[in-house]
């Protein structure tokens, strides 16, 4: 990032302490960021000169098809300064949310941003992208969405798509999905995304991701899938504190049985931990309060693509598209197993006419050969 | 003496199935019923209701660390197998596997006619006797091999996130592309009532061409031994698919 071409701007530690925070409360919140977004301790340092030194990062937030739970979950991240200096203040030039100004004033602002910054700026965007009727089912101040994000796509230095409407497109991509609901990456191609997939992300990844962009001026590792690893290469399977249980065989029937009560896994009243990959279990949500499993609800598996689509949030095994709501596919193999029995039951009837002949000439050859041997 | 209307048959001993293909087809079995039977408890375990406490059992991960074992052991067998599709007899030839010549197709269509539909020719029935696999066999077992592949892909791509080794890492790209495990895991489910409905047509068959052919169909695949009838053999020759005849 070349930093030294913004306009003078405040740093990110000016701004903690015009807020009144302590120095003390600073430094615990850099060690937790630096902790969340998978560092060693020795790399405290390195966070903290970067918040000290470098001044805020331009941001411009934008929400299309969405519900706003991603920005919600953000302002609700355990430390009050993720709250109070990433979102307040990065995002102030730009969030239909939190913005104070609006109307003409807003689009001012954004178009400001766009211009002065440009190449420089993130570009965070929530929900997904309207593609049906020439993207008539999301407008704000007279252009579609797709208008906005290209346009604001083209001068951000990088593009972070929060939540799974950004992501993967949610729930209201859902077949049929009637508006034609597009996540970011498969519109905007020539800039780095970092996907944060969620329904909504946890406060802490979101915040994790902007402190891991402004300490080393470029995107974290991603995978395969786009996801920071730092928080998205486990799954909450394998950090849940329940995971005893599985191991040992040790499930929940049913949500009031005494299994329920003891705490057992959630696995065989459908819980998508194991298929999911987020940092729920070791993060957990409101301040480290707790998330849903600890709460006695299987996962549903909300940061993972399609898992609106992928079947029922109480059972394992998914629907089986065209064979009603109710089949599943052991209720397709099942009835698969009885057909193909019938069949070779048939077969073996059939054979029996169909071949008499040379099953009759197999067992005179047999009958003359032991026969001969008698005698 | 002989029935003078009947026709004693002299059969010739054939060494169809190699030892190591016969190798490949018990482990194969075996570990099949163990990763469908495994299978099924991972997808739906049963209700233990136990009073132990969890320290004391490792119930879920016995069975699933049977089932990757099988695994592992299903996947260099079916490496081992593609392997001896070249090195291995002409029996155990890939070209028995891949339609790729119109004799292939041919030879299909007639066990079609003959072993499904079982029609007449000149109002006689019909006998068709190819020594090792016949075509229609041959190309379901290509189909097998796919699943086989699809299982593998989808298989040890669940599992990689749960690896350390580069083996199974190896399979990451697959639930990725596929958009995510939870589809995966599906596949992987869907996949493995394949194997089932194989299974019952597979032993079904091996008794139907035993007992209408009579020519040890079953016991075949004991010590590789099949018996064919002396005119048969010689009018055989050329009616399976035979690459040393293609050399």
């Amino acid at each position: 990032m070349t930093n030294e071409v913004l306009p003078k701007q405040p740093t990110y530690y000016e701004e903690v302490q015009r807020k009144g925070y302590s120095r003390r409360d600073f430094v615990r919140f850099v060690s937790m960021m630096t902790a969340f977004i998978g560092l060693e301790q020795s790399a405290i340092g390195q966070v903290t000169t970067a918040l000290e030194t470098k001044p805020r990062l331009p941001v411009i937030w934008l929400h299309f098809q969405e519900c706003t739970c991603c920005s919600e979950s953000f302002i609700r991240s355990s430390h009050p300064i993720v709250a109070d200096i990433l979102l307040d203040k990065i995002s102030l030039d730009y969030t239909e949310t939190l913005m104070a100004a609006s109307g003409f004033q807003a689009e001012e602002a954004l178009h400001n941003t766009m211009t002065k910054y440009k190449g420089q700026y993130i570009l965070c965007v929530e929900g997904s992208v309207p593609l049906a009727a020439d993207g008539v089912y999301c407008m704000i101040g007279g252009k579609t969405s797709l208008q906005i994000l290209e346009e604001a796509a083209e001068g951000a230095a990088a593009v972070i798509a929060w939540g799974s409407c950004a992501s993967n497109g949610c729930v209201q991509s859902a077949k049929p999905n009637p508006t034609k609901a597009t996540p970011i990456h498969k519109i905007i191609k020539n800039k780095p995304i970092i996907k944060v997939p969620g329904c909504p992300p946890i406060g802490e990844v979101m915040a994790g991701v902007i402190v891991h962009y402004l300490t080393f001026g470029r995107i974290p590792e991603l995978d395969k899938l786009g996801r920071p690893k730092a928080f998205y290469s486990k799954r909450v399977h394998d950090t849940c504190y329940r995971r005893p249980f599985y191991d040992a065989g040790l499930f929940v029937e049913s949500f009031d049985d005494a299994n329920a009560k003891k705490g057992y896994c959630l696995y065989k009243v459908g819980c998508k931990g194991p298929s999911t990959y987020n940092a729920c279990g070791v993060m957990k949500w409101n301040n480290g309060t707790s998330f849903p499993i600890q709460s006695g609800h299987p996962c549903i598996g909300c940061s993972e693509e399609n898992f609106w689509d992928n079947g029922r949030f109480y059972e394992r095994g998914s629907s089986f598209a065209g064979f009603g709501i109710e089949a599943d596919a052991d209720t397709f193999g099942k009835v698969a197993l009885g057909i193909t029995g019938a069949a070779l039951v048939g077969h073996a009837v059939a054979t029996n006419i169909g071949k008499s002949k040379f099953i009759k000439e197999h067992q005179q050859e047999g009958r003359e050969s032991e026969h001969e041997l008698k005698s | 003496m002989a029935n003078k209307y009947l026709h004693i048959h002299r059969l010739r001993r054939v060494y169809v199935w190699e030892l190591p293909v016969r190798f490949y087809h018990w482990l194969n079995a075996g570990v099949i019923l163990v990763l469908i039977i495994t299978g099924f408890f991972i997808s739906n375990p049963l209700a233990l209701m136990s009073n132990a406490e969890a320290t004391n059992q490792y119930t879920m991960g016995w069975v699933r660390y049977i089932h990757f074992i099988a695994a592992y052991l299903f996947f260099f067998n079916f490496l081992f197998r593609i392997y001896w599709g070249f090195v291995g007899n002409k029996y155990a030839n890939w070209r028995q596997f891949i339609p790729v010549s119109k004799r292939f197709f041919k030879e299909m269509w007639t066990v079609f006619k003959i072993d499904i539909l079982m029609l007449k020719k000149n109002g006689q029935q019909q006998d068709h006797l190819s020594v090792g696999h016949n075509a229609m066999a041959g190309f379901i077992y290509f189909l097998t091999f796919i699943v086989f592949l699809i299982q593998c892909l989808t298989g040890f791509g669940l599992y990689a996130s749960m690896s350390d080794w580069w083996l199974p890492k190896m399979f990451a790209w697959f639930p990725a592309m596929l958009g995510g495990d939870i589809v995966t895991r599906q596949i992987h489910h869907w996949a493995m009532w394949f194997f089932i409905l194989f299974a019952v047509v597979h032993v079904y068959l091996v008794f139907y061409h035993d007992y209408v052919e009579g020519r040890g169909e079953i016991s075949s695949m004991g010590g590789g031994w099949k018996f064919i009838e002396e005119d048969v053999f010689e009018k055989n020759k050329h009616m399976t698919p035979n690459p040393e005849k293609n050399k």
